[in-house]
């Protein structure tokens, strides 16, 4: 590269620092003050992209209309989060992390369907800048306008925020709270209205984020998690509820794009590879340096722990007699079932299967580990893909190459599950969705080995396995087995050295046991039992497809932990059938399945936190205590 | 008497507060000492530091002439040193005998185990040792149910278990009606007196600390200001002054009878 095209790169980084630093400023916001990690805060960046195009396309011929548009998006998108923050929120500030997680997770779903409902599926472009249509030269080389703007917006709203924050009563109050919650609404002060206001404070920041792009980058349906899994990168590496930290983190992290796109396709040993594919491969890098320096980012504090939330759950009870003879009954039941079903029938139930042993693989980690994953997905989709990559350009046999999904899964859960466990809470989870991603982009971008969006067709069964039928008994087979395993696990002492980290860090460290290895453990178990799911599925469908490790297929997941209930063992099999049912009946009747999902997992987070085992049982033992 | 804890010059400071500075006290076998001291003196740093939980910033503390400085908590536990919380710390998802279980899976290296169910191991075990506490017939009961002083009694059963050398207990009467303080130390002393076990344990109660401690140290602003037996202890001028008070000396008092 030239002199003058290493400069124009870093003003480019320096343009798309701008608005990845609103959006992260904005997460850390509301994080610092109400512990909530808010996932909607992609979709509130991508609402302020389409409402802005919406304004800017009607009025934005003169300044005033193209500037007010933008601003008057960006206070929509507040005043929406407002809304939510009133509406929704201010129920689950008590929940487990988990289902805060979840719950903005929801707003996800409905957001873009709402998008999608009033402005399509098709890209929309907006106008550029009045009087910034131009560009200018620089060293030799033309530069935008409208760029140059943009790069000043982020140390103005830094400069901003800083005179809010520093200089009013009401930064003040933002201030205490960040440190101290309790004590603040010990002290008189209504917390309601200021977690509101914080709230509206730093959805405009996105909103805004995304409102200032609208000359530059098309809108798109797929923002929000785009978005929101840079601005969880930059908030990891700046650290959580550093306001400088995440203007800094925003540099580095625009940098890093934005030279990876100038570099394109180098050949390296002989492989062409391009730069401008694999950003988030080395956002990656980044941030896992920074993370072996600096656990809590670059300017971030240590969190205090949170202290454990709800009712501790009651201990392990063995599968007693009764439970056994139902549990053979179910899968004699199974068993017999190809006997009378249709095809339609045991390719669904095929889905049913691998479902399950997804969620309770996952359920290992969550329930026993108390670790909160997002990206589960990653494990499912390297099971997946690596079969398929084994049986396709390594030629390996069909059975071969199922066999050995577990230990690439495996392997790639050791190696992220080891930058993971050195963080906990939101961080952890933070952390597990951007891995999840960097996983995804690398399978949708490598076309040349993945198929990228395409997929890889022809991932076929050896003749044997060829028929449903067949097929039904082998996934059958593989996910009772993974399931049962799995149990063992949990009921053996490694499971319970795994809820003991959970229970109590400070007294499972004082008893000898080293909490971070057994976490490490477990995401490399757990990893494995998805990435075998993932190979039974591939073979199950003939095509591997870039939709496994997206962050949806992680949510579902987690809902169908949330619904079968995240107390229990069975919990998650019977979410995962219920799900994975529903889901197909939903799917088959509307367009608009996201959003029913989004409302599916509110009412659960609100309404049923216990799922379906979790209600059950409490019904039942209600009725045990009253005669 | 050979030093079973050996612990010289210790010193901790936390930004420009120095909360221990110079402190020094060796711990004989079978030999209960308390440090006392008033808020803030530093009781809690120092018994942070010998069970691994900070590190000191100069210092040396040897268990049996092995240096535990910069050991986690985990090693100093797998040489030998059990400890209970000032807050309890047990783990509430799991029956009383679970916890005691696990200490014993632990000591035992059975902690990877993926297939026999942890609650058929070490059942035995772990049932005497809670009797030892006179925890034997609530061994099924939830961990997270049981009252206060009952958490504390499984506390020192699973700090017991894997039959430590040393014991560390910081405020092990903190939060108990005074009748509980009284029966739960005669059970610790009884214990500690039959197995051999050394224990230094921190505590505010005086009554507690002149009944049963063999020897005491007395820290003060980070400071150690005196040591000795109880009774030394109690004449001790500057102890008097500095830290007793009136109430503490009439409690000194009526303890020492």
């Amino acid at each position: 590269m030239t002199f003058a095209s290493i400069v124009i790169q870093f003003l480019n980084g320096l343009a798309g620092a701008s608005s990845l630093f609103l959006v992260a400023a904005g997460l850390s916001l509301i994080f610092g003050v109400t512990r909530i990690v808010n996932f909607a805060h992609g979709s509130f960046y991508m609402l302020g992209v389409y409402l802005a195009y919406s304004l800017v396309e009607t009025f934005g011929r003169s300044y005033l209309g193209f500037w007010g548009g933008v601003l008057l998006a960006a206070a929509l998108v507040g005043a929406i989060g407002a809304a939510v923050e009133i509406l929704l929120l201010r129920r689950i500030y008590r929940a487990p992390e988990l289902f805060q997680l979840l719950g903005t997770f929801g707003l996800v779903l409905v957001i873009k369907d709402v998008v999608l409902y009033f402005w399509g599926p098709e890209d929309l472009l907006g106008p550029r800048a009045p009087g910034l249509r131009g560009a200018v030269t620089v060293l030799g080389k033309s530069f935008p306008e409208y760029d140059i703007v943009l790069i000043a917006c982020g140390p103005i709203v830094l400069a901003l925020l800083w005179l809010l924050m520093a200089r009013t009563r009401w930064g003040t109050l933002v201030r205490a709270a960040t440190q101290d919650r309790e004590m603040v609404g010990a002290l008189g002060v209504n917390q309601a209205w200021l977690f509101t206001g914080v709230f509206a404070l730093g959805s405009f920041l996105a909103g805004l984020g995304g409102a200032i792009q609208v000359p530059r980058e098309p809108a798109q349906l797929f923002l929000d998690i785009t978005v929101i899994a840079d601005a969880f990168v930059v908030v990891v590496v700046g650290g959580m509820g550093s306001i400088p930290g995440a203007f800094l983190a925003a540099f580095i992290i625009g940098q890093i794009k934005a030279f990876c796109i100038g570099i394109g396709d180098v050949s390296v040993l002989g492989f062409g590879v391009s730069f401008s594919k694999l950003t988030l491969v080395v956002e990656f890098l980044v941030m896992a340096a920074v993370l072996v320096v600096r656990p809590w980012g670059l300017l971030g504090r240590e969190q205090a722990q949170p202290r454990a939330s709800g009712e501790a759950e009651a201990p392990l009870q063995p599968f007693g007699p009764s439970g056994r003879a139902v549990a053979l009954a179910v899968l004699a039941l199974l068993a017999l079932l190809p006997l009378a079903a249709d095809a339609y029938t045991l390719v669904l139930l095929i889905d049913v299967y691998t479902a399950a042993l997804f969620a309770v693989s996952l359920h290992l980690l969550m329930g026993p580990g108390g670790v909160v994953s997002f990206g589960h997905a990653a494990y499912f989709g390297l099971g997946a893909y690596g079969a398929a990559l084994l049986f396709k350009h390594l030629a390996l046999p069909m059975e071969a190459a199922l066999a050995l999904s577990p230990v690439v899964a495996g392997a790639g859960a050791l190696l992220f599950g080891w930058f993971c466990v050195r963080l906990s809470g939101v961080y952890l989870a933070m952390l597990t969705l951007a891995f999840a991603q960097i996983a995804w982009s690398v399978v949708y971008q490598w076309d040349s080995v993945t198929g990228g969006s395409n997929g890889m067709p022809g991932i076929t069964r050896a003749s044997w396995l060829a028929g449903s039928v067949a097929y039904y008994y082998l996934a059958f087979a593989i996910t009772a087995a993974g399931i049962f395993a799995l149990w063992r696990a949990v009921h053996a002492p490694f499971g319970y050295a795994l809820r003991a980290g959970r229970d109590s860090p400070l007294r499972a460290e004082a008893i000898g046991i080293d909490v971070k290895r057994t976490q490490w453990l477990a995401f490399a178990l757990a990893g494995a039992f998805a990435g075998v799911a993932g190979g039974v599925f591939v073979f199950a469908k003939g095509v591997a497809d870039a939709q496994y490790l997206e962050i949806p297929k992680s949510v579902d997941g987690l809902v169908m932990i949330l619904m079968g209930g995240v107390q229990t063992l069975l919990g998650p099999v019977v979410g995962a059938v219920t799900f994975t049912w529903l889901f197909d009946a939903i799917r088959r009747a509307t367009e608009f399945y996201r959003s029913f999902f989004g409302l599916v997992i509110l009412v659960l987070v609100l309404v049923f936190p216990a799922g379906i085992v979790g209600s059950l049982a409490a019904l039942r033992s209600r009725g045990k205590a009253s005669p | 008497m050979s030093a079973v804890l050996d612990v010289k010059g210790l010193a901790k400071a936390f930004g420009g507060v120095r909360a221990v500075q110079d402190v020094s006290f060796a711990l004989g076998e079978g030999e209960l000492l308390a440090i006392i001291g008033p808020n803030g003196a530093g009781k809690s740093t120092c018994f942070n530091m010998v069970g691994g939980q900070l590190r000191p910033d100069s210092g040396t503390i040897a268990l049996a002439g092995r240096s535990l400085v910069g050991l986690k908590p985990r090693q100093i536990w797998r040489l030998g040193v059990g400890r209970t919380f000032q807050i309890t710390a047990t783990f509430a998802s799991m029956t009383v005998r679970e916890n005691v279980q696990m200490v014993l899976l632990s000591h035992r290296h059975r902690l990877a185990g993926l297939w026999t169910p942890a609650r058929n191991l070490f059942r035995a075990e772990a049932e005497a040792a809670l009797a030892q506490v006179g925890m034997g017939d609530q061994a099924d009961r939830p961990c997270g149910v049981l009252a206060y002083g009952d958490i504390k009694r499984v506390e020192l059963a699973v700090a017991l278990a894997h039959g430590p050398r040393l014991l560390l207990m910081d405020e092990p009467t903190a939060g108990m009606a005074p009748k509980e303080r009284v029966t739960l130390m005669a059970l610790t002393k009884d214990i500690v007196r039959s197995s051999g076990i050394s224990v230094l344990f921190t505590e505010h109660d005086m009554d507690v600390v002149f009944a049963h401690a063999d020897r005491i140290v007395v820290l003060d602003r980070g400071r150690l200001i005196a040591s000795g037996k109880p009774a030394e202890v109690r004449e001790n001028p500057e102890v008097q002054r500095i830290y007793l008070g009136g109430a503490g000396t009439e409690a000194a008092r009526r303890a020492g009878g």
